[in-house]
């Protein structure tokens, strides 16, 4: 890479070439008020004409995330021209924005308000009608409304490059143009997965995940036996909501704040994903000895078997039958920890907390229940968990180091907490699968070759006197090459991993929001590492687990003893396993 | 939904596989339903999904950005009334207001009875003839206001008669 | 299908044989020629030949005399027209009851028909011949060259009009020499712009890539204006054949028409002159034997005015929505699917085929001193001749509006001359004396744009005229970036205030601001010029806005919320003719015996009973 040199606000530097003026300030140490860009271009080019500066050579003034630095530019940041241009591009899309921070989702946390702040925009300069504006609360997991969004087209880019084939798109042109599923239609019609992903770049309020604060606030109020269990992924970034660097692991805390928000028990979906791999690794032993569907396919990523529902309702059979790990979990707190307790079920509530918004929607699916009783009844986001913590009064950052409740699903091992991160359930059902066959645990715990955050990952395991072939994939949009080859009978695996998420549920759509604009001082490319650290706060809890292994976990040989007797037994597939049904993409009635 | 015939899904097919020589043809696909149906509604549009691997979402982005495209049917008689500059400076508007106020429609919009449309056109190429009006692509030129009404009850004695 | 230049050569030879006898009379036959413009065809031409061919018929004559339709003749305004060979009479304002007459008293009887000859309005002076008449002498046909003469339909009228000649001329060149060509002929973008077409060129010639594509962009958006229509109707061999000069000169072997949809005959015209040359061996590979291979494709807009922008147009041909994209990078850099493309508006490639046949002196002798050649423009509204103007750049106002125009209709008061479209502005009687052409256009505050030129009068609300710009900037803004989305939305409601009396004089300060962030701020030059017409008009005409704000009074009397339509009692004749006509029953009166009243409540102003009353008795106020 060659470099140029170039002045900001009359000082000179040397930048690599080809970078924007907005990459190139931000390694020289200038933050130029964005809106629309992020993470390379994966937005509607150009298109808020907040982060304008002077550029020499430039007609008019330079829109920095796209415009290219050049030999001997001169950029003017902070020029009379720049700032006002930059105030009056927010100003009008304040004009036409239903401004009501106060109630609104985002606040706080919303790349609209804080620019306008930044820039000094008046709310109220220019006044007009505003564009037509839908609002879709009709799924269980996001809300969209679009009389808070600026067309950014972060979403689209976003959903696009995760799924391939995007669920959301521009609309209309001109003051009426939105953005959304074709026609304008709910989430809950069209054929979005529910991943959340569009959730977690929305920079403003126009895409939530749907809050269930309410509901859990309900239940407490009635009386209920509150039930809390938090997925893997949940402790590596709820540190973010309370200022802490990206990838800190806060178990311990996490625990205290449920404890302290009045939950009757504290427990950790690892346990679930343990007894999750209990019964997947057999299945899958079942079916290669039994000439069973393969390749089998995890179940566990419900944006995931949304999708299978929708685009490859052929290849149903293929997924494994067992629950995502909360639920077989909630399933499991609803029988045995009830009868444990003497409790009836019907008087017991049990929270979620996930990273994600399509568990949101999974636990609503009929097939997610036993008897009558819901396994699961209401989910929270990380994020969502965050603002019940702060409305409580806590100081997250004070709180003591506490444990999760140890009783009957306390323990659990290493391989459950790497279910947050993709390839952590590939390589937990590995560590059993091996040892089932053969009889002993295998050398190395770690399997390398299915971590990473590439695309498509594989790897080939000698086990039981054959090669056992895997892949894992995240995103559809890598998901659907693998699940092309079993269409036309070319795959090669026994087992494959899916994700709904690209990276996983530590990028899932209920997490924090990570910005640039709120972590000025973070690495260029803070978007494309928060992955990468958020992992590894998960591979660390993995080594520093004595248990690393579910088939080791004593509590879920106890539950199998006292209660499911043995993996796959008629009892756990009655709380343990599920069913699928494909569906259309669109539902729509009538328009 | 109103669910397509075969016939129209094999037209639609056979119409999405005409351009498979070409790039992107996203655009002259739709071109040709839009001139055959008369329209574009998301059933045609998920066909062309399936045809062409763009999602419909992508589809449904293009077909409303372009004004040729439309989600419903157009009425029997396309009134299209030049709203370009020099017929604006002759007083095209009065006229457009007129057509919209005797139909009790809005530019673009329909007649209960599906028999007319009123469209807002940009200029047609007879500013000489300004204002100018086009119905069924028939061009009148130095359309009167007073005109109006019986251009209209022209076309529906034409359609009284046909019954 | 040609081999060799020479066989083409030889077969020219024959078509300008065969052309010329249409024109002097050497096939001993007699020619009725028809202008089958869009103009002339809503006039009524088609009713014109079937009358003609019906007398011809009746007559037995039809081996002897034959109809004939060609382009465009430019005097839309006197259309239809029928010009006859030998002998080039022309008749215009013709009716199908005329016919007889011209069949029989002038091809049968050799008589001229007096009545269908055109007149001077102003001078009473007569003409035979269409050249000399005002309206076409000091007019100068490059890029139109063919245009209203040749058959368009029939490739070997347009090749014996010299069509081909300077692509042939281009591949005996280095394609260095044809960019040097085309960079010395000083053309200028005609596609509003102006951008130098042989520097634009020399980018994508310089870049190093295998493939490489040529756009012509024919989606005119401009809401006035059809110059680009009639040329690729009226002569679409000239069109491609510049295409195939520039595919030549960049190394692009594949070309790109963007059509309106709205164009359909102009659609319909290209394909078949594809078709027609890919038959003869002129397109496709290895064309004539040189080693040059081009393919020549149509695509269709599909009704949005921001396709006109060339990033949008590239958008839109690969199948998405037309949203422009940041520029740089260009699309001489980086254009169609990634690759080098120059887009060249339709007029534009016609001058390139121009130049390269008939060379670069006899291009530049015409025009100013960095404006060379001549300019289509389309001329409409108040103006007497209503029509297609081709002049050389450097002529002046006056000239076009008073000399070839004919001046203002009904004697009225020349307010403003419009030019550049919506991107535009108004030009106003004070400059009448300056010359037109690019530099000079933007200098006094509009722009040569595309070449709409709309003459306006007394009659016109200047207010209003810039409110119909901002409304349809509104409607084709692309919604991508936020300046222009909402920026213009909020123009335009200042607009509809102050034209409903309902401005404030704060509401200066605010159209200022926004049309200073709509220039600054916006992505594209939609954006970026949508101000212009407001702040021309406000430059010019400031004192109309402050009438209608000020005292709630629109002087022109077109703002329908500031006038009211009224009856003198003392003109009425008790006709009830307006009563009738009235959509709302809003007229009052009894037939024969009391003056009409028009009931203020009830009507909704829609200006039908003015022109039912045939005593004047209605007015505005
Ligand atoms: C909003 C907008 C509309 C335009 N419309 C047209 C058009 O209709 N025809 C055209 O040739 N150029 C149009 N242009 C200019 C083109 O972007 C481009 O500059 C031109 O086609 C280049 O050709 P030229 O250099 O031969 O003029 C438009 C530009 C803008 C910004
Ligand atoms: S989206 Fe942002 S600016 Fe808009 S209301 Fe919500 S917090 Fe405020
Ligand atoms: S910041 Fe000010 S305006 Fe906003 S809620 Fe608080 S007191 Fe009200
Ligand atoms: S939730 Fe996922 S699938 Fe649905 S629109 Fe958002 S990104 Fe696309
Ligand atoms: S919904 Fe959010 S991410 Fe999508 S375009 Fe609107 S503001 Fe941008
Ligand atoms: S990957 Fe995780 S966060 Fe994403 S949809 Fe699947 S379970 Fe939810
Ligand atoms: S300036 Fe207008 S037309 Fe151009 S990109 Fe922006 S919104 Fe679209
Ligand atoms: S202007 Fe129209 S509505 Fe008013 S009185 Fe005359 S005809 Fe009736
Ligand atoms: S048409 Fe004229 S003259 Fe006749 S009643 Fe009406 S106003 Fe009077
Ligand atoms: S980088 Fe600015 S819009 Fe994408
Ligand atoms: S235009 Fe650069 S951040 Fe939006
Ligand atoms: S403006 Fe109406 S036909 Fe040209
Ligand atoms: S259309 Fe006949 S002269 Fe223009």
């Amino acid at each position: 890479m060659s470099l140029v040199n170039i002045k900001i606000e009359g000082r000179p530097y040397q930048v690599e070439e080809g970078l924007t003026i907005l990459e190139a300030a931000r390694q020289c140490g200038y933050e130029i008020p964005s809106l629309c860009s992020f993470n390379h271009g994966e937005c509607n080019q150009g298109s808020c004409r907040v982060c304008l500066v002077e550029a020499t050579g430039a007609r008019g003034l330079a829109a920095s995330c796209v415009y290219q630095v050049a030999e001997g530019m001169e950029v003017l940041i902070n020029s009379p021209k720049a700032v006002a241009a930059r105030r009056t591009s927010v100003e009008l899309l304040l004009s036409n924005h239903n401004v009501n921070c106060q109630q609104c989702g985002k606040s706080g946390q919303c790349e609209l308000q804080n620019v306008a702040r930044i820039v000094g925009a008046r709310e109220g300069m220019f006044k007009g009608a505003k564009t037509p504006t839908t609002y879709d609360d009709v799924s269980p997991s996001i809300v969209r409304d679009t009389s808070k969004c600026i067309l950014c087209g972060r979403c689209v880019e976003r959903c696009k490059n995760a799924h391939g084939n995007g669920v959301l798109g521009f609309q209309n042109r001109g003051f009426d143009a939105k953005v959304g599923p074709a026609m304008d239609i709910s989430f809950a019609d069209s054929p979005c997965i529910m991943c959340g992903q569009c959730v977690t770049v929305c920079p403003t309020g126009a895409l939530l995940p749907k809050s269930e604060i309410d509901k859990v606030d309900f239940a407490r109020a009635q009386g209920k036996y509150m039930v809390v269990q938090t997925a893997p992924a949940v402790r590596a970034a709820l540190g973010e909501e309370f200022g802490l660097p990206i990838g800190t692991p806060v178990t311990g805390k996490m625990a205290a704040a449920l404890r302290r928000l009045g939950f009757n028990r504290v427990y950790d979906v690892d346990f679930g994903a343990d007894l999750t791999i209990m019964e997947e690794a057999n299945e899958l032993l079942d079916r290669v000895k039994s000439g069973g569907v393969l390749p089998m396919i995890t179940s566990c990523s419900p944006g995931w078997v949304n999708y299978a529902e929708t685009y490859y309702a052929d290849l149903l059979p293929h997924l494994s039958s067992c629950k995502s790990p909360h639920q077989m979990q909630g399933a499991i707190i609803k029988s045995y920890f009830a009868q444990a307790h003497g409790l009836d079920p019907k008087d017991i509530f049990v929270v979620s907390i996930m990273p994600c918004t399509a568990k949101k929607s999974e636990k609503d699916r009929a097939q997610m229940e036993v008897d009558g009783i819901r396994d699961v009844d209401a989910v929270l986001t990380v994020c969502e968990l965050g603002d019940l913590i702060k409305r409580s009064g806590m100081q997250f950052n004070r709180l003591p180091e506490e444990g999760f409740d140890y009783d009957i699903m306390g323990t659990s091992t290493g391989a459950g907490v790497i279910f947050g991160v993709t390839g952590g359930v590939m390589e937990a059902a590995l560590r059993t699968a091996y040892r089932v066959l053969e009889g002993k645990e295998h050398d190395a715990v770690v399997f390398n070759a299915v971590r990473g955050f590439d695309g498509i990952r594989e790897a080939t395991i000698a086990m039981g006197g054959m090669d056992v072939k895997v892949a894992v994939a995240s995103g559809m949009a890598n998901a659907k090459i693998l699940l092309d080859q079993i269409r036309e009978g070319t795959s090669p695996y026994h087992f494959i991993e899916i994700m709904g998420c690209p990276g996983g549920c530590i990028n899932g759509g209920g997490m924090p929001i990570v910005r640039h604009c709120f972590l000025p001082n973070e690495d260029v490319d803070i978007v494309d590492t928060y992955r990468a650290k958020r992992a590894r706060a998960l591979y660390t809890e993995d080594e520093r687990n004595t248990l690393r292994q579910s088939h080791n976990n004593p509590q879920i040989i106890e539950l199998y003893s006292r209660f499911l007797e043995k993996p796959n037994s008629h009892k756990a597939h009655e709380l343990l396993h599920t069913t699928y049904a494909g569906r259309e993409p669109f539902r729509v009635q009538d328009h | 939904m109103a669910r397509l015939s075969g016939a129209s899904v094999a037209r639609i097919e056979e119409i999405c596989d005409a351009y498979q020589g070409e790039k992107t043809p996203l655009v002259m696909i739709l071109s040709d339903i839009q001139r055959e149906f008369g329209y574009v509604p998301l059933e045609v549009q998920e066909v062309v999904s399936r045809k062409t691997g763009l999602s419909v979402a992508e589809i449904y982005g293009v077909v409303t950005f372009y004004s040729f495209f439309s989600l419903t049917p157009k009425g029997k008689h396309v009134i299209g009334c030049c709203l370009g500059t020099a017929c604006y400076v002759k007083g095209a508007q009065r006229i457009i207001d007129r057509f919209c106020n005797d139909l009790g429609i809005e530019p673009g919009g329909t007649t209960d009875d599906g028999m007319f449309t009123i469209d807002a056109l940009r200029c047609i190429g007879a500013c000489a003839a300004a204002p100018a009006v086009t119905i069924d692509g028939k061009v009148y030129a130095r359309v009167d206001i007073s005109q109006v009404p019986g251009i209209i009850s022209a076309y529906r004695q034409m359609e009284g008669g046909a019954e | 299908m040609y081999a060799t230049t020479e066989e083409l050569q030889r077969d020219v030879q024959r078509f300008m044989d065969e052309l010329h006898g249409k024109f002097d009379g050497s096939d001993g036959k007699t020619y009725l020629v028809f202008c089958g413009g869009t103009g002339c065809m809503a006039g009524g031409t088609p009713d014109l030949i079937a009358e003609a061919r019906k007398l011809i018929a009746d007559e037995g004559l039809e081996e002897s005399v034959v109809t004939r339709r060609v382009g465009c003749f430019g005097l839309c305004s006197q259309g239809p027209f029928v010009r006859i060979y030998p002998g080039d009479i022309l008749y215009r304002l013709v009716k199908a009851e005329d016919m007889y007459d011209i069949i029989h008293k002038h091809i049968i009887g050799g008589e001229i028909v007096e009545r269908l000859i055109y007149e001077d309005p102003k001078t009473g002076e007569k003409f035979e011949h269409m050249a000399d008449i005002p309206f076409y002498r000091r007019q100068k046909r490059i890029a139109l060259h063919g245009c209203g003469v040749i058959d368009p339909t029939r490739i070997e009228e347009s090749l014996a009009m010299g069509g081909y000649q300077g692509l042939m001329r281009a591949l005996t060149m280095d394609r260095q020499d044809v960019i040097d060509t085309i960079i010395a002929s000083g053309l200028r973008g005609r596609g509003g712009g102006g951008f130098p077409t042989g520097r634009k060129w020399q980018f994508a010639y310089n870049q190093d890539s295998a493939e490489k594509y040529v756009v012509c962009n024919g989606d005119e958006g401009d809401p006035g204006a059809f110059m680009d229509r009639s040329l690729l109707e009226d002569n679409p061999l000239s069109v491609l054949e510049g295409m195939a000069i520039a595919g030549y000169a960049i190394g692009a072997s594949q070309g790109y028409f963007y059509i309106r949809a709205e164009y359909p005959i102009a659609v319909q015209r290209v394909n078949a002159i594809i078709e027609q040359a890919e038959e003869r061996g002129l397109l496709g590979d290895n064309i004539l034997g040189t080693g040059f291979s081009f393919h020549a494709h149509v695509r269709l807009g599909a009704g949005a005015f921001v396709c006109g922008e060339e990033t949008a147009l590239l958008n839109s041909i690969m199948g998405l929505r037309g949203m422009p994209r940041p520029r740089p990078p260009f699309p001489a850099v980086s254009g169609l699917w990634g690759k080098p493309t120059v887009v060249n508006n339709v007029e534009t490639l016609s001058c390139t085929a121009y130049i390269m046949r008939e060379g670069i002196e006899a291009f530049t002798q015409y025009g100013t001193e960095n404006s060379k050649g001549t300019k289509v423009f389309c001329l409409g509204g108040k103006v007497v001749n209503v029509g297609l103007v081709e002049m050389p750049m450097g002529y002046t106002m006056r000239d076009l509006i008073f000399d070839i125009g004919g001046g203002i209709q009904d004697d009225k008061e020349f307010k403003a001359l419009q030019t550049g479209g919506p991107s535009g502005g108004c030009l106003t009687p004070e400059y009448l004396d300056e010359p037109i052409d690019f530099d000079n256009m933007v200098r006094l505050g509009s722009m040569m744009g595309s070449g709409g030129a709309i003459v306006m009068d007394e009659d016109n609300c200047m207010v209003d005229v810039a409110k119909f710009y901002m409304g349809f900037i509104c409607d084709e803004s692309c919604g991508k970036c936020s300046p222009c989305r909402i920026g213009t939305k909020r123009m335009l409601e200042i607009l509809e205030r102050i034209t409903s009396g309902k401005g404030t004089m704060k509401d200066f300060d605010e159209l200022d601001t926004i049309a200073e962030a709509c220039k600054t701020n916006s992505l594209c030059a939609l954006g970026q010029t949508a101000a212009n017409p407001i702040l021309s008009t406000i430059a010019h005409f400031k004192d109309e806005y402050i009438a209608h704000i000020e005292e709630h009074r629109c002087p022109a009397r077109v703002c329908k919320d500031l006038i009211e339509y009224h009856i003198d009692p003392d003109k009425c004749r008790k006709c009830s003719a307006c009563a009738r006509v009235c959509p709302v029953f809003a007229i009052e009166g009894v037939a024969g015996k009391t003056p009409f009243v028009i009931d203020l409540e009830k009507c909704i102003k829609c200006g039908t009973c003015v022109t039912a009353c045939r005593f004047d008795a209605i007015y505005k106020a």
